[in-house]
């Protein structure tokens, strides 16, 4: 109904885009050899890891155990997507994966494909090698330079979600699949279409500023039209999110893939400890320009001023003649846009998977509540805090334990400070 | 295609642990969500409590598995004041969003290799259940016409619905006490019950612990009957959570068999479809290119989000709701 027609462009767009493959056939399986090179650059394999194999939706598909000479090699049940992962206990000591952080493999299996799968090790303990020549100050400022461009991605992210809010009061839980997509129409074009990148991401980001406009006009507007309860409504976007992830999921697959192009670039700034890449250099530059820009609009311009005025009061702005829907119409577009070109640069920075909004979802989440439900420039304040916050914690704790530190200054702040930290207090009823 | 297979697969997933596992956390949700009006989005990690608080003792320190149910329960008590403390003063969408963040950490936390002594890491935890499988009286499979089940299987259903019935029980006791009246004022007027001198802070507190126990019960239950706790999404994860929301609001919230049914409808459901999409695929109804094999298991989540989505629309009061006694405004 509703939604089916904002599914049936991004299925139109999708579907044949998709790289998923043909018939069924035999004689799929993963093989690989585990071995890294000794001090005198001799290949020593590595006998009695455990590699667990799952397919795409999670399910545990068995293991395999590397032999004497470092091979493994496991049937797969059918063409599809699986991922594997190392288990890094089993890996004997002195060897260590050469990328502590890349202990899961995603991938696509066309039929009758022997896929070769590399996990590269080296000597030593993880991170040791790269840990001995730093101090403490370079790392925390190499750390706070990734977390600031983390944050200002997160910043783009988030803007959207907390305009809608402060607009409409919807908590929009499928704002991140609106990131998820901005990166894989990118991707369809840029990969599957093989046009230029800076033609592909332009256009996504006018679709995914479209859909978003279509989803308010679609579903949300004749909810509101209705006078659906907000929670009604919460949970109806959940039901959108799962809907569109999985669906992510299906025409995608499970692995993450890089962009075509930008993937691999030589640093080109060198500040002391700090060496950016081009694309984190145009992040950084791209992203600070288009928040700028939004608070220009938002100060300066009658459309900026109608929006504040419908967060601040709706009722009252619809009864001093501006045009409550239109406002939110062009809310929803630009927070699309913006929500867009975030998943396009968080693509850039890590790669493009199916469910790369959600987990980002969690950290606008707390970056919106920490600023202030309902403002603009405290979910900026909040996004930049929570980016900095979780890849400086990386610095004490285990990188997989990262979003913790993000969560446990949410509670902090919630206790002391609930309506957030530029937020307004009879927002939090 | 074997429309008898499918069917009987699908009656047989309605009385099966899994659907007693949705249960017990559904009435969580029911006490939380149906009764109070609390928004918990984080039942999973109430789960998480349950089954690693039951596994951990038995993994970790060699305890008998009896000592792991207390362990489970008292997880979930101080999962449930850490996470109300902040956000129960405040509007209910903060709740949403502090649980399903706070349930996500909980599952990171398990998960990682550093605490992977205690927890197992991404590996889970296995073969802490022999306590509970030696007690099982069944020693073949148990056989109701074309329903067949396995003795541990069996046993651990025998289980699952004890306490699903006794849950029931202690739910209609609750519910119609002079405290579930309070839990349905606080629902439908905070400032009122606040007004006539109720503490709703306290209560939604109690709201909270309550239900989070039912949760980690089902946690236990989830744990118990598959010999393993994983941390993966589909078992500890916001899925899981959306999917207990999914059959409580099937059910009909505020009703006290709203979420058994609700689970028994929406497991078979699930199960049907599954048998449906495989039936169909082997009958090469459905080609490969458009739904692959490793891809049936993403078809339950998309018709979750449909469900979840047509429920709210146009039933959302459920099979058995009432309009006057939701917690949300339709």
């Amino acid at each position: 109904m509703m939604i089916g027609a904002v599914l049936a462009i991004s299925v139109a767009l999708l579907v044949f885009l998709s790289p998923t493959a043909g018939a069924q056939d035999d004689g799929q399986s993963i093989n690989g050899t585990l071995q890294y090179k000794d001090d005198s650059g001799e290949r020593i394999p590595v006998e009695g890891v455990e590699i667990v194999l799952r397919d795409a939706g999670g399910g545990d598909l068995g293991s395999v155990v590397s032999g004497a000479d470092g091979t493994f090699s496991l049937e797969l049940p059918g063409a599809g997507d699986y991922a594997a992962s190392i288990d890094v206990e089993s890996i004997p000591a002195g060897v260590s994966l050469r990328n502590p952080d890349k202990t899961e493999l995603t991938f696509n299996v066309v039929d009758g494909q022997s896929k070769a799968l590399a996990f590269p090790m080296a000597a030593g303990e993880a991170g040791t090698q790269e840990a001995v020549s730093q101090s403490a100050i370079d790392s925390l400022l190499r750390l706070g330079m990734v977390g600031i461009i983390f944050g200002l991605i997160i910043a783009m992210c988030s803007i959207g979600l907390s305009l809608i809010f402060g607009t409409t009061g919807l908590v929009n839980f499928a704002h991140g699949e609106l990131v998820t997509l901005g990166a894989l129409l990118t991707y369809a074009f840029n990969v599957g279409l093989s046009w230029p990148f800076l033609l592909a991401a332009p256009l996504a980001i006018v679709l995914t500023a479209g859909l978003g406009g279509l989803n308010d006009r679609l579903l949300w507007r004749p909810l509101r039209a209705r006078s659906t309860g907000l929670i009604a409504m919460l949970v109806i976007s959940i039901g959108l999110s799962i809907l569109v992830r999985y669906f992510f999921l299906w025409q995608f697959g499970g692995r993450r893939n890089p962009f075509r192009q930008y993937s691999l670039q030589e640093p080109l700034v060198e500040l002391g400890p700090i060496s950016l890449v081009p694309r984190q250099v145009v992040t950084i530059f791209l992203s600070i320009a288009v928040l700028v820009a939004v608070a220009l609009v938002l100060q300066r311009t009658r459309f900026g001023k109608a929006m504040r005025a419908v967060a601040d009061n709706r009722d009252l702005a619809s009864s001093s003649g501006i045009d409550v829907e239109q406002v939110i119409s062009y809310v929803w577009i630009s927070g699309g846009a913006l929500a867009g070109l975030g998943g396009i640069l968080y693509g850039l920075d890590r790669g493009i998977n199916w469910d790369m909004g959600f987990d980002l979802l969690l950290l606008i989440f707390a970056a919106v509540t920490l600023g202030g439900l309902g403002t603009a420039y405290g979910a900026l304040v909040g996004s930049l805090i929570i980016g900095i916050m979780v890849q400086v914690s990386t610095y004490w704790i285990p990188a997989e334990l990262k979003s913790v530190s993000a969560l446990l200054v949410l509670a902090l702040i919630l206790l002391i400070r609930p309506q957030g930290i530029l937020g307004q207090k009879e927002r939090i009823g | 295609m074997d429309f008898q297979s499918i069917i009987v697969n699908a009656l047989q997933a309605a009385v099966s642990p899994e659907a007693a596992i949705f249960a017990l956390a559904a009435i969580g949700l029911n006490i939380h969500f149906g009764y109070t009006g609390l928004l918990n989005f984080g039942q999973a990690g109430f789960m998480t409590m349950g089954a690693y608080g039951l596994a951990v003792p038995v993994f970790a320190f060699g305890w008998p598995l009896w000592t792991g149910v207390i362990f489970g329960i008292l997880a979930a008590v101080v999962f449930a004041l850490a996470l109300g403390a902040p956000t129960l003063r405040l509007r209910a969408d903060y709740l949403a969003i502090v649980t399903i963040a706070a349930a996500e950490i909980v599952r990171f936390l398990v998960r990682a290799t550093s605490l992977s002594d205690i927890t197992g890491g991404s590996n889970g935890i296995n073969g802490f259940s022999s306590d509970f499988y030696d007690l099982n009286p069944f020693t073949e499979s148990i056989k109701f016409g074309p329903f067949s089940f396995l003795p541990r299987t069996m046993w651990a259903i025998i289980l699952g619905w004890v306490l699903v019935l006794l849950g029931i029980g202690f739910c209609y006791l609750v519910v119609n006490s002079p405290w579930g009246r309070v839990l349905k004022a606080i629902r439908e007027d905070e400032d009122a019950a606040r007004a006539l001198g109720k503490n709703a802070y306290s209560i939604k507190m109690q709201s909270l612990i309550i239900g989070g126990i039912f949760g980690a019960l089902a946690g236990m239950m989830l744990a118990i009957s598959t010999g393993s706790v994983q941390p993966s999404p589909q078992d500890l994860g916001p899925p899981k959570t959306f999917f207990a929301y999914a059959a409580l609001i099937l059910g009909g919230t505020a009703r006290l068999w709203g979420p058994v049914v609700g689970s028994i409808i929406f497991i078979a459901l699930l199960q049907f479809t599954d048998g449906l999409i495989r039936g169909a695929q082997s009958a090469g109804w459905i080609p490969e290119w458009f739904i692959s094999g490793t891809e049936v298991g993403v078809m339950r989540f998309i018709l979750l989000g449909v469900g979840l989505m047509l429920l709210m629309l146009y039933r959302p009061q459920g099979i058995f709701g009432d309009k006057r006694e939701m917690a949300f405004d339709v």
